[in-house]
C-alpha cells in the first residue's frame, strides 16, 4: 500500500436499529418484551446508514462529501472519527486524526476562556504542550484577549463560537474531519471560518474530509467530492461533476416543499384580512424548479398571486434578491418593467420574471416578494425572505475560471482588448 | 516508499477501524497512556468546577464529612447508643466515614461520568475509560483534605499512632479499586439502561448499612459474622479503622475478601467496560 494514501475506506457498512430507540429505553420494557417473545430479538426494523462505502483519499487532498439528508454523511464521519463502530468493513487512517463534528464540544460554561481552550484542545486530541504553543495564536484569532479569565457563560454567543472555532482551527492533525462547522455564527464569521479552512486546506500534507450542504463552500475548498445517496457512493470524482450528480439525485424526501417551490398560501398577511396574496414562489431553470442554480444560467421566478387589482390603479409586484448578508443585490418590479403579457384569470394568476444570465457569484440568496398598491401606495402583502436559493460556480466566461464570492458579489459580461498606445506608436 | 520530507509522516500513527480484534487488544492500554493529558485535563476540570461559585469554596470538603459524622454521632452514638470499640463515637464514625466516602464518591462519580458527559461521548473520540478514571483525581484530593481533619482529631483525642497506619494506603487503594470496578459496570450499563443510574444510589445506601461504618464489626452477632465478612467492604472499612485507631476486628476471611473483591471487581469492570464502550455513542 502506498504511503500516499491517507484514508482508505473499504466496504464500510453500518445500520441502526430503529425500533430499539423507542420501546427499549428501560430495562423493564426489555425484560417484559423478552418474556412475551422469548425467541425474537425485538422488531428488526433496521436503517442502513452506510451500505458498502469505499473510497481512498490521497495525502494532502481535500475531499468533499455531499448528499441529501439521511444519505449517511454524518455516520461516515462518526465511523472515521471512531465515535461509533462500523458493522462491517474497514478503514485505515495514516496520520493523526482530528474531528470537528461540532464547534465547542466540551466547552464548560463555568470555566474561563483560558481554561476552556486547554479543555477543548485536550478533548480534540492536542497535548498540553501543543495547546500552550498555539495559545497566543488561538486567542488572536478569536479576539477575546480581555475576556480570557471570564467564565465563558458570560460570553456573547459570538465570542463563544469564535473561541471554539479558533481552538479547532489550530488542531495539529494530519487528517481533519469537518462536519458543517461553518454553519455556526453570523455570516461574516462564517466567511472568516471559510477563509481559515481554505488556509488549512492549502497547508502541505493536510488531508481534509469536508461535509457540507453549502455547495459554494464545497466547490471553493475541495479538489474532489464523493456523493452519498442512501448509504452508498453514488459518485466519486471532480467536484463540479459531483455537485451536478448531487443535484440530479434530487433532495431528500423529508423537505416540506419540492426543491425550488415554496408554498406560502397560509402565511400571515398583516396588510390584508383575507390572508395571503402571494401564494407560491417557484425558482426554475431550464431543468424545472430547483433551489440550486448555476451562476450565469437563465432563471425564471414564478409567483402565484391572488386578488390583484386591475385597471389603471393596478397593483405592483416587486421581487428583490438579497444576499445572505442581507444586502439588497437587485430589485425588479412591475412598475419599472411593465409586464408584457396580459394578466390571466380574474382572481388567481401567475406572474413570471425572467432573468437572463443570473449575474450572481456563488453563495446563498434570498427572495423577497411584495404586492404594493399602484403609484407607490400601501403594501398589500410582503413576504420577506420567502425563498432561499444557492448559486453554485460555473465557467461563465468559457475560460475555465470559476468565479467565487471573493471575486465580487456579481459578475458582468465584459470584454478585454489590447490597443497599441498612441505615444509609443509614432 | 517515496520520501516526502514536508509531510509529517515518518513516525505516523496508523489507525485501523473495524475488523476483528483479539480479546486483549480491546484493552488498548497503550492508547490510554497516549491520552494521559486528557485524563489530567478532565481531572482538573472536575476539581476546579466542584466549588466554583460557592461561598464557602473548598471548605465544603471539610464540612461535608464533619456534618455527616456529627449526624452519625447523634443518631447512632447517642440515640441508638451503638458501641464504638472504646473510642469517642465521633472519631470512630469519622474514621469509618472517611473510608466509606472514598468508596461512595468513587462509585457515584465513575458510574455517572458517562451520562454527565454524553455530549462528548457522541461527538468526539477518546478512550471512554478516561472519563470514569479521571474522576479519581478529585476523589483523591478530597481524601487528602479529610485526612488532615482526621489527623487533627487523632491529635486532639491523643489517640496513639501505630504501625498499622502504614497499611492505610493499601486499604485506600483497594477501596478505590472495588468502587471503580463497580462504577464501570454500573456506569457502562446505565448508558443503555438508565434504570441502573437510578438504582445505584439506592444500592449504595443499602451497602452502607451492611458495612461497618456506623458500628464496629465486633457488634455483629457471631453467627452472622462469616456471612457479614463475605462483603469485601467489611474488611476494607474495618481495616481503615484498624490502621487509624489502632484496633479493629480483622479475620483472615475478612482480609481475603477485602483483597480478592477489589481485584476481581476492577478486572471484570475494565474488561466489561471496554467491550461495550464501542456502542456507547449509538445509544447514549
Amino acid at each position: 500500500m502506498s504511503s500516499d494514501v491517507a484514508i482508505e475506506v473499504d466496504a464500510l457498512s453500518k445500520s441502526y436499529r430503529l425500533a430499539h430507540a423507542q420501546p427499549h429505553t428501560g430495562l423493564r420494557d426489555l425484560l417484559a418484551d423478552r418474556l412475551r417473545h422469548p425467541f425474537q430479538r425485538g422488531p428488526l426494523d433496521r436503517f442502513q446508514a452506510l451500505d458498502g462505502v469505499s473510497f481512498d483519499v490521497a495525502r494532502g487532498e481535500v475531499l468533499g462529501v455531499i448528499g441529501p439528508n439521511g444519505a449517511g454523511k454524518s455516520t461516515l464521519l462518526k465511523v472515521l472519527a471512531r465515535i461509533t463502530e462500523p458493522d462491517s468493513g474497514t478503514a485505515m487512517l495514516r496520520g493523526r486524526l482530528g474531528s470537528l463534528l461540532e464547534v465547542g464540544t466540551g466547552f464548560h460554561p463555568e470555566l474561563t476562556g483560558r481554561e476552556n481552550v486547554f479543555l477543548n484542545g485536550a478533548i480534540l486530541g492536542m497535548t498540553r504542550r501543543e495547546i500552550a504553543r498555539s495559545f497566543d495564536e488561538i486567542v488572536d484569532f478569536a479576539d477575546v484577549h480581555r475576556f480570557l479569565d471570564t467564565p465563558v457563560k458570560r460570553y456573547s454567543s459570538g465570542m463563544y463560537v469564535r473561541l471554539a472555532f479558533a481552538v479547532a482551527a489550530h488542531l495539529q492533525a494530519e487528517i481533519l474531519v469537518v462536519d458543517e462547522v461553518l454553519a455556526v455564527g453570523d455570516v461574516s464569521f462564517q466567511q472568516k471560518c471559510l477563509a481559515k479552512m481554505s488556509d488549512i486546506a492549502g497547508e502541505e500534507g493536510r488531508t481534509i474530509l469536508f461535509i457540507s450542504h453549502n455547495m459554494a463552500a464545497i466547490q471553493s475548498l475541495c479538489h474532489r467530492a464523493v456523493v452519498l445517496g442512501g448509504g452508498r457512493v453514488v459518485f466519486d470524482g471532480d467536484v463540479d461533476e459531483a455537485v451536478g450528480a448531487y443535484l440530479a439525485i434530487g433532495r431528500g424526501t423529508e423537505q416540506v416543499h419540492p426543491p425550488g417551490v415554496w408554498d406560502h398560501s397560509g402565511h400571515d398577511n398583516p396588510f390584508d384580512p383575507s390572508g395571503a396574496l402571494v401564494r407560491r414562489i417557484a425558482v426554475e431553470t431550464s431543468g424545472g424548479p430547483t433551489d440550486v442554480v448555476r451562476t450565469g444560467s437563465d432563471v425564471t421566478i414564478r409567483l402565484e398571486v391572488r386578488g390583484l387589482r386591475k385597471g389603471p390603479a393596478a397593483d405592483q409586484i416587486a421581487v428583490q434578491v438579497t444576499s445572505d448578508l442581507d444586502v439588497p443585490v437587485f430589485n425588479v418590479n412591475t412598475s419599472m418593467l411593465a409586464p408584457t403579457e396580459s394578466r390571466g384569470r380574474a382572481d388567481e394568476e401567475t406572474a413570471v420574471v425572467k432573468i437572463a444570465r443570473l449575474p450572481l457569484t456563488p453563495g446563498q440568496y434570498w427572495l423577497t416578494v411584495a404586492v404594493v398598491e399602484a403609484h407607490g401606495g400601501e403594501p398589500r402583502d410582503v413576504l420577506v425572505r420567502g425563498a432561499r436559493f444557492t448559486v453554485i460556480a460555473d465557467d461563465v466566461y468559457g475560460s475555465g475560471y470559476e468565479l467565487t464570492r471573493r471575486d465580487g458579489a456579481v459578475f458582468v459580461d465584459a470584454a478585454w482588448e489590447y490597443h497599441p498606445s498612441e505615444e509609443t506608436e509614432t | 516508499m517515496p520520501d516526502r520530507p514536508l509531510a509529517p509522516s515518518s513516525s505516523q500513527v496508523v489507525t485501523r477501524i473495524g475488523g476483528q480484534r483479539g480479546p486483549w487488544a480491546a484493552l488498548q492500554l497503550r492508547e490510554m497512556w497516549s491520552y494521559r493529558d486528557l485524563f489530567l485535563t478532565f481531572g482538573l476540570r472536575d476539581v476546579k468546577l466542584r466549588y466554583r461559585q460557592t461561598a464557602l469554596g473548598v471548605s465544603w470538603v471539610l464540612l461535608q464529612p464533619l456534618i455527616a459524622a456529627a449526624i452519625f454521632a447523634f443518631v447512632f452514638g447517642r440515640v441508638a447508643d451503638l458501641p464504638s470499640d472504646g473510642h469517642p463515637y465521633f472519631v470512630f464514625a469519622f474514621a469509618g466515614l472517611m473510608g466509606w466516602n472514598a468508596f461512595n464518591t468513587t462509585l457515584t462519580r465513575t458510574s455517572t461520568s458517562l451520562l454527565a458527559n454524553s455530549q462528548l461521548v457522541s461527538k468526539v473520540y477518546f478512550p471512554r475509560l478516561i472519563l470514569p478514571a479521571s474522576t479519581l483525581m478529585a476523589t483523591a484530593i478530597d481524601f487528602l483534605i479529610t485526612s488532615c481533619v482526621m489527623a487533627g482529631m487523632l491529635a486532639v483525642t491523643s489517640t496513639p499512632l501505630t504501625l498499622h497506619l502504614l497499611l492505610l494506603p493499601i486499604w485506600l487503594a483497594l477501596l478505590l479499586m472495588i468502587a471503580t470496578g463497580m462504577g464501570l459496570v454500573l456506569g457502562g450499563t446505565s448508558v443503555r439502561f438508565r434504570d441502573v443510574a437510578i438504582l445505584t444510589p439506592v444500592a449504595a445506601q443499602m451497602l452502607l448499612y451492611i458495612s461497618p461504618v456506623a458500628y464496629p464489626v465486633s457488634s455483629v452477632p457471631a453467627r452472622y459474622r462469616d456471612l457479614y465478612e463475605l462483603n469485601p467492604l467489611t474488611g476494607l472499612l474495618e481495616g481503615f479503622r484498624w490502621s487509624l485507631l489502632g484496633n479493629g476486628h480483622l479475620t483472615p476471611l475478612a482480609v481475603t475478601t477485602a483483597v480478592l473483591g477489589p481485584l476481581v471487581a476492577l478486572g471484570l469492570g475494565v474488561v466489561y467496560f471496554r467491550r461495550i464502550e464501542r456502542g456507547f455513542a449509538d445509544v447514549i
